[in-house]
C-alpha cells in the first residue's frame, strides 16, 4: 500500500508514484544522490559528516531510539577493515515500514549507506532484508546493480577516492535476527543468536571487524538531513526527538498504514489521519511501537504525543513506531495469548530464563484464554515475567515480559474476569462484530 | 592489573579478567553451567548472574570484564535472586527423577539445586521431551536432560577442532545434535561426558552398571601414549568401572583422549590369563605359581648353559612399566644376554651408541604451546598424540605455524602452514631439502652430504616458516622413529633445529619410550636389537607385556622366529591363541591398574602410580614376577622390597624427571636416496590397536576409528593398478600376500598404499615399511 497521509513529508516524498517512482531515474530525479555527490565533491571531512548527523538528533529508528551520530562517532578510526550494515529484518508484528520504503525508495537507502560507510570509513555494506518480503530483496538487488552501473557503488564512487560496494542478503523469517548481533551472526553464516555485548558491534562487529549497524529508515533520512541540514531537520520535531517518522498504523482503524509525521505529533492526530476508529467504535487500548511496547490504555494513550520521550512517559516505548489499535471489541486475554506465542515462537534458545520463561508464559496465558486458569495465575506470570527481564543476552526476554505485565497491570479485571468465570469478558458476539477475519457463527 | 573488591574482599587481577575468574582466584565459588576455563564464553545459563556496583541488572560473572575499582556482590539480595530465578527456569523442563538419572550424585544441576532451588516446582504444564541422538558407542544421550550450555558444543569446535555437534531448533525446542545420521567421531569424544553439566551425555559403557558414590577412586597414569595423561581410576569390588581426566595443567590439561578413557574395558576382558600355565608334552595346564615359576628358570638357565646367555632375547613393552622395563633387562643380563629391546616398531637402529642422551620431547609440554614455529615429521599426530595434537591446535589459533612433513596428509583439524607430503623413501629427502633451505637462510654451512639436494618448493615454504619464527622446534613423530631411516631423520631434524636455535624432540610412542632407555632396555655391547632378535630366531625368549604379532615392526617374522624358539617366557595379562602356539610358560602379569608402576613421558617426567584395585585371580604384579624368578635363578641384586626400591634403583634415586636425556647425535652418516619410484606402504598403527589393552576394549573398537584395515591409495595410484574404491585386492610383499578392499584416500602422495599394522588382518603382510604389490583379487 502506497502512502496514505503525511505532515512535512520527508522519507516519503518519492512513494507518490507508488511502484513506478523507485527506479533510480526517478530518484535522481527527486534529487537523489545529490548529498553523496556533494559529500564526495566538496571532500567533506568525515567529522564534519557525523557532526551533521548529531546535530539533527536523528534518533535509531529500529525500535532503541539511540543517537544515530553518537553511534557513528564510535567507530575506530584506525581499523583498516570495517562495515555497515542495514537491518531491514522488520519483523516486530504491527511493523511494516521498512518494507514500503524499500519498496518504493530503495535508492535513499543505498544513499544513506553510502554515506554512512564514507563517514565512518567503510568500503562495504550490506542490507539485511526480512526473508518474508522476498519482492522486495530482488527489487533491492536491481537498484544495487542500478547504483553500481551509474557509478554511485563500487571502486572510486563518482570518481573520487572513496569506494564502497553494497550487497543485499535476505533472511529465512527469523525474528531473532533483527537483533543486531543475531543479525551479524546470520550474515555470517551461523545460527542467528545475539551475542553478549560488549563487545559492541562498533569493535567487534561483522566477521569481527568494527561495525555500523543503522535500521533502514535511520539510512533512508541520512540524505535529508544531509539536503536540509541537520538542525533543521531536528526542528521538525521536538528537542531531543528530531525530524519525522513513519508509523506503521494498524489494528481498528478505517485507514491502517504507514503515515509520516513530524516527531512529536499528538496521537489523536495520527489515530485521525489513519481514519480514525473503525465503525466509530470505541478506542480501548494501543499498543504504541510494535509487539514488545507495553500496552497504553485509551486515555493514557489519548494524551500522549508521538515521540520517543512522550510515550516512555507514559510507560511505553515509541520503538519502530508500529502503532496497534485496539477498539472495545478486543478480548485482551486472547490479544496477549498470540502476542505470547510469537516470543515463545521466537526465543533462539540460547538464554534459559527466555528459552524457558518465554514457553511458560504462553501455556499460562493460553490456558486463561482456554477457561483453565487459576486464581495464582497472575501473580505467578508477574513473577515469571520479573524472573526474566534483564537476565538474558538481547532484550527478547524483556520484550516477551513487557505485554504480559503490561495487558496484566491495566486490564487485570479482564483477566480476573477470565479466570473466575472460564470465559471472556468482553462477549464472543461482540469480538466477532470487532474483527474483521472471523465470520459470525465461527469461534 | 586492576584492583577490583568481591563481596568486600579486595584483590588484584589481570587486565581483562572475568568476574568469575576473579572470584575463582579469591575461592568464592559462583553458580555456573555454561562456563568452563578452557572454552569460549557463552552466557548463556545466566547460572553466574551477579551483582554489580551502578549496573543495573545482573551482570554474567562469567562474561563481565573486570574494571579497576568495581565492586561485585555474589550473594547479595539481587544477586541470589537472580540465580534462583535462573535455577527455576532450568528446572521446569528438566526431569526430577535423579534417582534414575545415570548422573545422579555428580551432577552440577542436582548440586546447584540444592542451593538455589525451590523444594517443589510452580511449573505445572507438560515438561519438554526431547529425542535422544545416536553419537557412538561411547557417549550415551538423554537429551531431556539436556540444559542447552552448549559446552559440548564448544568442545567439539575448540578443543577437537570440528564442529560435530551443534544447537539445531530455537527457543524451547533447541536440541543439541551432530551433523543428521552422523556420529561423534572426534578420538577425544568422550570429555563431553565430562563436560556435561547435567545427565544428557554420560558414558555409554558405563552407564548405568554403578553409582558414582560406591566407587573407589585412585590415581593413576595412562599406560597408552607418551603424554602420560593422569588419570583417576574408578573401581567397585576391585574391579574398573570407569576411568576419567585427572586434571593436570602441565601434561593432559583437563582432558583425555577416548584411548585413556575406556580401555579400561580390556580390564575385564574375558582373554585375561588369571593363572599360570606351563606347557607340558603339548598340552596347556594351569599350574600353581612356584611350577610355573620353577619351570620358567630351569627352562631359560637350561639355554644359557647350553647355547649359552646371547641365545636369549627379551621382547619387551613400551607401555611395560620403568620396573617391569629394568627388571626384566636385568634379568637378561644376569643369565650373559645383551639382547634387549623394547623399541619393538622400530626399524632403523643405527643410532644406537651415536646418541648423545635419551631421545625425549626434548623440552616441557606446556613448552609446546609456547612455540611459534613448530614442524612436524612423519607422524599421524591426531591418533598418536591426540593431546598433543590438541595443544597444537590451541598454539595454531593463536598464531603459531604448523608445518607438516609426512607420508599421508590426514585432516589433523589444525590450520597447517606448510606441508611436504611424499612417498616414506622420499622422507630423508624432504627433510634434507628443507635442513638446506634452513641453512642458506641462516647463512649456515651446508654440510657436505645436502650439497646435491635440490630444494622443492614444498620443502622451500616449511624453511620459510621455520626462520620466520624465534622459538621454533622440529618433533619427530612415531612414523619417523619407526622409519627405516629413522636416523638421518633425527640427525637432519637436530641439524635443522640447531640452526634455527631451536629445540628438535621426538613425540615418544608408548607410555614409557623414554623410561625403555632410562631402564636400559636396549641392547649392550654385542646385543641384539628388536628387530635382530626376530629376523634371526633365538633359542629364547622372554616376552613381557606384549603381543609381538601385533606390537612389533614385521608381525609375521616375530611369530616365525618365536614359534622356532625352544623356550618362550611370556608375562602377559592376556592370552592370546598365538601365545598358546608360541609360548612354554604363560604368566599371568598385572595390567596398571593391578600393580605399582613408574611411567616415564615423553617429557622425560617421572610418574608413580599405585594399584587401583586387586590383581584378577592369580595375577601377580610383574615386577613382583621378575624379582622371583630373579631370585630363583639366583641372580645378585633381586632383592626388592618394593617397587619403590626398584624405581629408585632405574633413576639413580628419586626424582622428578630422568636423567641423561638429549637429543644430540653425533656421525651418522645420512642416508638420503631420492625414493624407489616402487609401490611403497605407509602404515600405521590404528588409535584404538596400538597396544594390548586397547584392543580388548569392545566399545573403542565399534569406534569409528576402529574401521578394519583397506588398502588406500590416491586416485592416481589407483588408476594406475587399474583399481577402483571398493575393489577388492590383493597385496603382497615379498613372497606373502594378503588380501583387502581397495580405498580411496587422496591425502597420500603417489605410489604408496596405506595398509594399517598391528591389526590381525594385516599381520601376514609383514614389515610396516616395505615395497608392495597391488592386484585386483
Amino acid at each position: 500500500m502506497a502512502l496514505i497521509d503525511t505532515i512535512n513529508p520527508l522519507l516519503t516524498t518519492g512513494w507518490a508514484k507508488g511502484d513506478a517512482g523507485w527506479g533510480i531515474k526517478e530518484y535522481e530525479a527527486r534529487g537523489g544522490y545529490r548529498q553523496l555527490r556533494r559529500v564526495l565533491e566538496s571532500k567533506m571531512t568525515q567529522d564534519d559528516l557525523i557532526a551533521e548527523v548529531k546535530k539533527s538528533v536523528l534518533r535509531g529508528r529500529g525500535g532503541a531510539g539511540f543517537p544515530t551520530g553518537l553511534k557513528w562517532s564510535f567507530m575506530p578510526k584506525a581499523a583498516p577493515v570495517k562495515y555497515v550494515v542495514c537491518n531491514t529484518d522488520e519483523g516486530e508484528p504491527g511493523t511494516f515500514k521498512d518494507r514500503d520504503l524499500m519498496r518504493f525508495d530503495p535508492h535513499a537507502v543505498i544513499e544513506g549507506m553510502i554515506i554512512a560507510g564514507y563517514a565512518v570509513g567503510a568500503k562495504a555494506g550490506y542490507n539485511y532484508i526480512h526473508g518474508e518480503i522476498f519482492e522486495t530483496y530482488q527489487r533491492f538487488e536491481e537498484a544495487l546493480d542500478q547504483a553500481r552501473a551509474a557509478g554511485y557503488l563500487g571502486n572510486n564512487v563518482l570518481g573520487s577516492e572513496f569506494s564502497f560496494d553494497l550487497f543485499a542478503h535476505h533472511g529465512w523469517g527469523a525474528y531473532i535476527c533483527g537483533e543486531e548481533t543475531g543479525l551479524l551472526e546470520s550474515i555470517e553464516g551461523k545460527k542467528g543468536q545475539p551475542r553478549y555485548k560488549p563487545p559492541f558491534p562498533a569493535n567487534f562487529g561483522l566477521y569481527g571487524k568494527p561495525t555500523t549497524i543503522n535500521n533502514t529508515e535511520t539510512f533512508a533520512a541520512i540524505p535529508f538531513i544531509l539536503g536540509m541540514g541537520g538542525e533543521a531537520y531536528l526542528n521538525l520535531g521536538k528537542p531531543n526527538n528530531g525530524g519525522t517518522k513513519l508509523f506503521s498504523v494498524s489494528g481498528h482503524v478505517n485507514r491502517p498504514g504507514n503515515f509520516e509525521v513530524p516527531m512529536g505529533t499528538p496521537f489523536s492526530k495520527l489515530l485521525e489521519m489513519a481514519g480514525g476508529m473503525r465503525g466509530g467504535r470505541k478506542l480501548k487500548a494501543v499498543i504504541p511501537g510494535g509487539s514488545s511496547a507495553p500496552v497504553l490504555p485509551a486515555e493514557i494513550m489519548m494524551e500522549c504525543t508521538m515521540d520517543y520521550d512522550s510515550i516512555a512517559k507514559a510507560g511505553s516505548m515509541l520503538g519502530s513506531g508500529a502503532v496497534i489499535v485496539m477498539d472495545e471489541t478486543v478480548c485482551m486475554v486472547k490479544a496477549l495469548e498470540r502476542l505470547s506465542y510469537f516470543y515463545y515462537e521466537e526465543s533462539c534458545g540460547q538464554c534459559t530464563p527466555c528459552r524457558e520463561g518465554s514457553g511458560w508464559l504462553y501455556r499460562v496465558v493460553h490456558r486463561i484464554e482456554h477457561g483453565e486458569g487459576r486464581p495464582e495465575d497472575l501473580d505467578l506470570l508477574n513473577r515469571v515475567t520479573d524472573n526474566m527481564m534483564g537476565k538474558t543476552i538481547c532484550a527478547l526476554a524483556d520484550a516477551a515480559a513487557f505485554p504480559v505485565r503490561s495487558f496484566i497491570k491495566h486490564f487485570k479485571s479482564e483477566f480476573e474476569y477470565h479466570i473466575e468465570n472460564k470465559k471472556c469478558l468482553v462477549d464472543p458476539e461482540t469480538q466477532r462484530m470487532g474483527s474483521g477475519f472471523f465470520k459470525a457463527g465461527a469461534v | 592489573m586492576v584492583e577490583i573488591e568481591i563481596d568486600g574482599k579486595t584483590l588484584q587481577v589481570e587486565d581483562g579478567s572475568t568476574v568469575i575468574e576473579a572470584a575463582h582466584k579469591l575461592g568464592t565459588y559462583i553458580p555456573h553451567f555454561c562456563y568452563h576455563k578452557k572454552l569460549s564464553i557463552a552466557a548463556n545459563c545466566r547460572m553466574c548472574l551477579v551483582q554489580v556496583e551502578k549496573a543495573p541488572k545482573p551482570m554474567p560473572a562469567c562474561a563481565t570484564i573486570v574494571t579497576n575499582g568495581m565492586k561485585v556482590f555474589t550473594h547479595s539480595e539481587l544477586a541470589v535472586k537472580a540465580q534462583k530465578a535462573v535455577m527455576e527456569f532450568l528446572l521446569i523442563n528438566h526431569p526430577l527423577d535423579c534417582p534414575i538419572c545415570d548422573q545422579g550424585g555428580e551432577c552440577q544441576l542436582q548440586d546447584l539445586a540444592v542451593g538455589y532451588g525451590d523444594s517443589a516446582s510452580k511449573y505445572e504444564e507438560e515438561k519438554r521431551v526431547v529425542p535422544d541422538k545416536d553419537l557412538g558407542p561411547l557417549v550415551s544421550t538423554d537429551m531431556t536432560r539436556c540444559i542447552n550450555c552448549t559446552r559440548c558444543v564448544r568442545f567439539t569446535a575448540e578443543i577437537a577442532g570440528f564442529m560435530e555437534l551443534g544447537q539445531s531448533y530455537r527457543g524451547e525446542r533447541a536440541e543439541v545434535m551432530p551433523f543428521i545420521g552422523k556420529t561423534v567421531n572426534t578420538e577425544l569424544s568422550g570429555n563431553i561426558i565430562d563436560l556435561c553439566p547435567v545427565g544428557a551425555l554420560t558414558s555409554k559403557p558405563f552407564r548405568f552398571s554403578a553409582r558414582t558414590w560406591e566407587l573407589s577412586r585412585r590415581k593413576s597414569v595412562s599406560p597408552h601414549d607418551a603424554l602420560g595423561s593422569n588419570l583417576i581410576v574408578q573401581t567397585k569390588h576391585d574391579k574398573v568401572m570407569r576411568v576419567l581426566p585427572l586434571e593436570n595443567e602441565a601434561i593432559n590439561e583437563c582432558w583425555i583422549s577416548d584411548k585413556e578413557r575406556f580401555s579400561y574395558q580390556g580390564l575385564n576382558s574375558a582373554d585375561r590369563l588369571t593363572k599360570p600355565m606351563v606347557k607340558q608334552g603339548g598340552e596347556w595346564k594351569e599350574v600353581d605359581w612356584n611350577v610355573a615359576l620353577d619351570y620358567a628358570a630351569h627352562a631359560l638357565r637350561d639355554v644359557a648353559k647350553n647355547h649359552g646367555g646371547a641365545a636369549i632375547g627379551g621382547l619387551l613393552s613400551p607401555h611395560a612399566t620403568l620396573e617391569e622395563l629394568f627388571l626384566a633387562q636385568k634379568l637378561l643380563r644376569g643369565l650373559g644376554s645383551e639382547n634387549v629391546d623394547f623399541r619393538l616398531r622400530h626399524s632403523d637402529f643405527s643410532a644406537d651408541g651415536k646418541r648423545a642422551g635419551i631421545p625425549s620431547l626434548g623440552m616441557k609440554l606446556a613448552d609446546v604451546s609456547a612455540l611459534d614455529r613448530v614442524l612436524v615429521v612423519g607422524s599421524f599426530l591426531r591418533k598418536d598424540h591426540p593431546l598433543i595434537a590438541q595443544r597444537l591446535r590451541q598454539s595454531a589459533k593463536k598464531g603459531t605455524q604448523v608445518s607438516i612433513l609426512h607420508s599421508a596428509n590426514d585432516d589433523l583439524l589444525i590450520n597447517v602452514t606448510a606441508r611436504a607430503i611424499a612417498a616414506p623413501s622420499q622422507l630423508p629427502a624432504l627433510l634434507a631439502q628443507v635442513a638446506k633451505a634452513v641453512c642458506a637462510a641462516k647463512g649456515a654451512a651446508v654440510p657436505s652430504d645436502l650439497s646435491a639436494v635440490a630444494v622443492t618448493p614444498d620443502a622451500q615454504a616449511i624453511a620459510d616458516s621455520l626462520v620466520s619464527g624465534s622459538n621454533s622446534a622440529v618433533l619427530l613423530g612415531n612414523f619417523a622413529q619407526q622409519h627405516p631411516q629413522a636416523a638421518t631423520l633425527h640427525a637432519l631434524g637436530r641439524l635443522i633445529a640447531t640452526t634455527l636455535g631451536g629445540r628438535s624432540g621426538f613425540l615418544g610412542e608408548a607410555a614409557n619410550s623414554v623410561g625403555g632407555y632410562v631402564a636400559k632396555a636396549v641392547p649392550g655391547n654385542g646385543g641384539l636389537n628388536a628387530a635382530a632378535m626376530i629376523k634371526t630366531p633365538l633359542q629364547a625368549y622372554v616376552v613381557v607385556g606384549t603381543e609381538p604379532e601385533l606390537d612389533a615392526a614385521n608381525g609375521a617374522q616375530a611369530l616365525a622366529a618365536l614359534a622356532k624358539a625352544a623356550v618362550t617366557v611370556v608375562l602377559t595379562p592376556f592370552k592370546t591363541p598365538a601365545m598358546l602356539d608360541y609360548a612354554a610358560v604363560l604368566l599371568p602379569s598385572a595390567p596398571f591398574t593391578e600393580t605399582s608402576g613408574t611411567f616415564v613421558n615423553t617429557e622425560g617426567r617421572v610418574q608413580s602410580f599405585y594399584a587401583a584395585a586387586k590383581p584378577l585371580g592369580e595375577t601377580r604384579p610383574a615386577w613382583k614376577v621378575l624379582r622371583v624368578l630373579g631370585n630363583l635363578l639366583e641372580l645378585s641384586g633381586f632383592d626388592y622390597n618394593s617397587s619403590e626400591d626398584v624405581r629408585n634403583e632405574a633413576l639413580g634415586g628419586k626424582r622428578e624427571f630422568a636423567a641423561g636425556m638429549s637429543n644430540g647425535i653425533e656421525g651418522v652418516a645420512l642416508s638420503i636416496g631420492d625414493g624407489s619410484g616402487k609401490l611403497e606402504r605407509v602404515a600405521d598403527v590404528p588409535i584404538h590397536f596400538a597396544d594390548p589393552l586397547v584392543r580388548r576394549s569392545p566399545a573403542l573398537q565399534q569406534a569409528a576409528d576402529s574401521a578394519a584395515p583397506s588398502a588406500r591409495m590416491n586416485a592416481a595410484t589407483l588408476a594406475k593398478s587399474g583399481l577402483a574404491a571398493g575393489d577388492a585386492v590383493k597385496v603382497g610383499a615379498g613372497d606373502t600376500a594378503i588380501r583387502l578392499c581397495a580405498s580411496l584416500d587422496n591425502g597420500l602422495p603417489d605410489n604408496v598404499v596405506r595398509i594399517a599394522v598391528a591389526h590381525a588382518d594385516t599381520i601376514g603382510l609383514g614389515a610396516m615399511f616395505a615395497n608392495l604389490t597391488v592386484e585386483k583379487a
